[in-house]
């Protein structure tokens, strides 16, 4: 591998990981945020009105660095992958172009209003813009992710032209939007960021509970929090299943590569916990014998490909770093369907909010949800590899041409300085923020100019 | 169907991608303008009603630069590889400074500290001005031609793209943003700020009128396909008089008090420099300075017809979307900025 290629994957990695920080808590944090705009509209409590307003507070941060960091993650397939660029362009170009207009401009036009709307149009009119920010989000999502999904599973294309001109073109626009993976990838991203988003309300509020400060907002946030959550973790583990048929059928590569298959033509375990040695073909730990073949045959004893029926130029190379990734996310999905019913029941039995170690863990589980959505990504990605497009073209043949290691050094130290220095600033601020609670509203309009510099918006 | 109402489907492409980077030039132009402005504004008070000017709005601004760098991949995917990676360093510092201008804005007003407003009201002007710049640089060395042979294979240096004709261009295009943003803060302002605006008004289009002529000169002796057209076109000369006619006219608009016919003016000069520009450049999209058979035409670069179309019924829905929500939302925050509890 030249190091071009090498540090550009490494750019890659690095900016999208980075990107993918902010978007599932923005679309997550947009849909408790309907919940809650729209309970103040049905009932008419404050309270409502200032939870709204402070979550609208936060999420304003999110989403400003999501969108910043969003607008590389596009030029970046242009920079560093001119070839990929060139070669799915007709078939993926119209789904970034789609993402333009459909999704982002709906959702950045209407934030203006829902950041500071609030004086000047009615409150079903700024409901409204909530709804439209909040669907506008999971729209953005939605055409990455049939772009993407395209390059696991592509279909509906053709391939023109030969060698160094070859491209993909659509022949069947809606077969390519509903390539094998697409729906199932979609959903399984989108409750990713719901949870994301609901784990930052719980886990805010449970921390207020604990301070016993701002206790009838953080109550009400908890509650929207906890319904949202419980019952996207129950259907994260369906879509979870599903998109694990996806890769069963149409990248077999990957799926012995997850569960640390080697045998060429054997029954497969399927493993709680383990470790792969690629050297030896040897993987140990906690597993259920012939788990795997249980569940995509429904029976133990059915033989499943493993990575020796493939080519070794065909194989993911970090195969025990996706088999850790895939089964992290795995145990996160089922300690997440654990932590949110045994909160749901513990709020029917009423006796959540007095339960400090209850609380206490939840205010840490913000971070479960953030690492499973990442490692997911990990496992699909790396596991993709050593392809870009999955069997049609390879990673090491879509760089740009125009494009020297020197030059990708100098953007790489540069993208990583600045976005530590983003990072640094947004936990401190978003602290702040938290620590700060809802902004309890001034009835006073003629505030003197000097004290409004000292609230943070 | 390869053509729409008698226009081919990749020559649609092109007018609609000129169209989308004009709607970013006059839409994001303001906000880097006036960003480029802000350090002249000494006040806090000042300061932040100019911030919260472009506030409710430059967001959706930016958009326009998304979808427009969405519609080059999708309806041109060789240019756009080859752009933006023969351009690699100043697309990457242009990306720097999107970042370092968002933060900025969205960061100042969290904190009361003297300090911090100051770092943040730095790095907004200067990320804002570098915008504007590196904009503008790549402009001039897509109007010039870069080194690319006949396979399209970039022949050139690292350095290459700094040179002075595009620096030239950079700076005019500079000092048009920030003449249209003092236009748009004339209109968003009163009192003591607005007769600030009045002077800075006064001052831009000077400094505009200069860089104009001066780029107008060097584009006519050093850029030849320019040349050319002018040449074979006489008539097209009532186009960069239109633009200073429309510049002197901005300044009478302003002792007026007819913001918006200024704006207007500017808006329209934005949009005329991208049109000449165009006319130089069609039926290419990318010329090579070195060898001609580089130069890289709409009909090779474009994404087959099938997708070509299909894009465009998206762009036919959406795009009357997306400026029915820019109206309602420049409608929503019409008037002077009163900056209250909810502002930047
Ligand atoms: C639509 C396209 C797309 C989308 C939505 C994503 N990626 Fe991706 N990803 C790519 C398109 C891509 C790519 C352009 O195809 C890369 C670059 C090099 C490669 O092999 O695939 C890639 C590589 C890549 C790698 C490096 C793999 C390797 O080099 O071994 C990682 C770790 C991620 N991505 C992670 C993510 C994360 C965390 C995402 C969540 C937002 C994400 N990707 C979304
Ligand atoms: C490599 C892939 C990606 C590209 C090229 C990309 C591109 C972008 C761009 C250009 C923006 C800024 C839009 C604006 O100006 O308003 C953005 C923001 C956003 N992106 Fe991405 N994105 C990628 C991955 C993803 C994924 C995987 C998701 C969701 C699952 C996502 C969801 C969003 C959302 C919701 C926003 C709005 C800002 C926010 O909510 O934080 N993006 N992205
Ligand atoms: C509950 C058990 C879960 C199972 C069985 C499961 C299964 C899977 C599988 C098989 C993939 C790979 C799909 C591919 O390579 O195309 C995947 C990807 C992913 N997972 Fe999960 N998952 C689970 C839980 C979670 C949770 C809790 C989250 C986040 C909160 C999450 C977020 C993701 C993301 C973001 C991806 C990458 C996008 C994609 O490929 O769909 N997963 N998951």
């Amino acid at each position: 591998m030249d190091n071009v290629e090498l540090l550009s994957r490494i750019q890659f990695a690095f900016t999208v990981a980075f990107h993918y920080i902010y978007p599932p808590l923005s679309i997550g944090l947009g849909v408790c945020l309907v919940f809650m705009e729209g309970l103040y509209l049905k009932t008419g409590q404050k309270v409502y009105e200032e939870l709204t307003r402070f979550w609208v507070n936060v999420f304003a941060l999110i989403f400003g660095i999501g969108v910043a960091t969003g607008i590389v993650m596009e030029f970046e397939f242009g920079t560093n992958w001119a070839v990929y660029s060139r070669y799915v362009g007709d078939i993926f170009g119209s789904a970034l172009a789609a993402e333009g207009i459909f999704a982002f401009a709906l959702e950045s036009g209407f934030l203006g209003i829902l950041l500071f709307g609030w004086n000047r149009v009615s409150p079903r009119v700024h409901f409204l813009s909530t709804v439209l920010v909040a669907l506008g989000s999971m729209f953005s999502a939605l055409w990455i992710v049939v772009a993407n999904s395209w390059q696991q599973t592509p279909a509906g294309y053709r391939i023109e032209g030969e060698g160094m001109h070859a491209r993909a073109v659509i022949t069947d626009f809606w077969a390519m939007v509903f390539n094998p993976s697409s729906v199932d990838r979609y959903l399984h991203v989108l409750i990713g960021a719901f949870l994301s988003g609901a784990f930052l309300v719980i886990s805010v509020s449970a921390w207020h509970l604990l301070k016993g400060r701002f206790t009838d907002h953080a109550r009400k946030g908890m509650r929207i929090g906890l319904w949202v959550a419980g019952i996207a973790s129950l259907l994260q583990l369906f879509t979870g299943h599903r998109s694990a048929d996806v890769v069963t059928h149409h990248q077999p590569a990957k799926l012995a590569t997850m569960e640390g298959h080697f045998d060429k033509l054997a029954p497969a375990d399927m493993y709680l916990l383990g470790w792969v040695d690629a050297k030896t073909q040897q993987t140990t730990g906690l597993k259920i014998p012939g788990g795997l073949s249980f569940l995509v045959h429904g029976d133990f004893t059915k033989p499943i490909p493993g990575l020796n029926a493939f080519n070794p130029q065909d194989r993911p190379t970090a195969i025990n770093f996706v088999f850790q990734t895939y089964h992290l996310m795995v145990a996160i999905g089922m300690t997440l369907i654990a932590l949110t019913w045994f909160g749901l029941f513990m709020l029917y039995r009423k006796k959540l909010f007095d339960t400090r170690w209850l609380l206490i863990l939840f205010t840490g589980s913000v971070l479960l949800p953030q690492v499973a959505n990442q490692v997911g990504w990990y496992t699909a990605e790396v596991g993709r590899q050593p392809w870009v497009v999955y069997g049609l073209l390879r990673t090491s043949d879509a760089l740009s041409q125009a494009v020297k290691a020197e030059h990708v050094m100098v953007s790489l130290i540069l993208f990583t300085g600045v976005y530590v220095m983003l990072f640094l600033l947004f936990l401190y601020l978003l602290n702040k923020k938290i620590q700060h609670g809802p902004y309890v509203k001034v009835e006073d309009p003629e505030t003197p100019p000097s004290k409004f510099n000292t609230i943070a918006r | 169907m390869d053509s729409f109402l008698g226009i081919d489907l990749p020559t649609w492409w092109f007018l609609l991608i000129g169209a989308l980077v004009s709607g970013y030039g006059i839409l994001d132009g303001f906000d880097l303008g006036a960003g480029a402005l802000h350090l002249f504004f000494r006040k806090e008070q000042s300061r932040r009603i100019a911030l919260n000017a472009i506030g409710p709005v430059w967001d959706g601004n930016e958009v326009w630069l998304v979808i427009g760098g969405g519609a080059l991949f999708a309806a041109f995917p060789l240019v756009y590889g080859i752009i933006l990676s023969v351009l690699y360093l100043p697309f990457i510092l242009l990306l720097v400074a999107i970042i370092f201008r968002a933060i900025s804005i969205e960061f100042r007003s969290k904190e009361p500290m003297k300090w911090w407003r100051q770092f943040w009201d730095i790095s907004y002007c200067l990320s804002s001005t570098s915008i504007a710049l590196l904009l503008g640089l790549v402009l001039g060395n897509l109007i010039q031609g870069m080194p690319l042979n006949a396979n399209h294979e970039f022949t050139g240096r690292l350095l290459d793209f700094i040179n002075p004709y595009a620096v030239l261009i950079a700076v005019t295009v500079l000092s048009l943003f920030m003449l249209h943003g003092a236009m748009y803060l004339a209109m968003k302002t009163e009192d003591r700020l607005y007769a600030r605006m009045t002077i800075l008004i006064n001052n831009t289009s000077k400094f505009f009128i200069l860089c104009f002529i001066t780029a107008s000169m060097a584009t006519l002796i050093y850029v030849p396909h320019m040349q050319a057209i002018f040449h074979n076109h006489p008539v097209l000369f009532v186009l960069p008089l239109t633009a200073v006619l429309i510049v002197l006219n901005i300044r009478q608009s302003i002792e007026k008090r007819r913001y918006l016919r200024g704006f207007i003016s500017s808006s329209v000069t934005i949009a005329l420099m991208l049109v000449l520009f165009a006319m130089g450049l069609y039926p290419n999209l990318v010329l090579s300075n070195t060898d001609p058979a580089g130069h890289i035409s709409i009909y090779e670069a474009a994404s087959t017809n099938k997708s070509l179309r299909i894009m465009l019924l998206f762009a036919g829905i959406g795009m009357p979307l997306v400026l029915t929500y820019t109206v309602f939302v420049f409608w929503t925050f019409r008037g002077k900025v009163k900056p209250d509890e909810i502002s930047y």
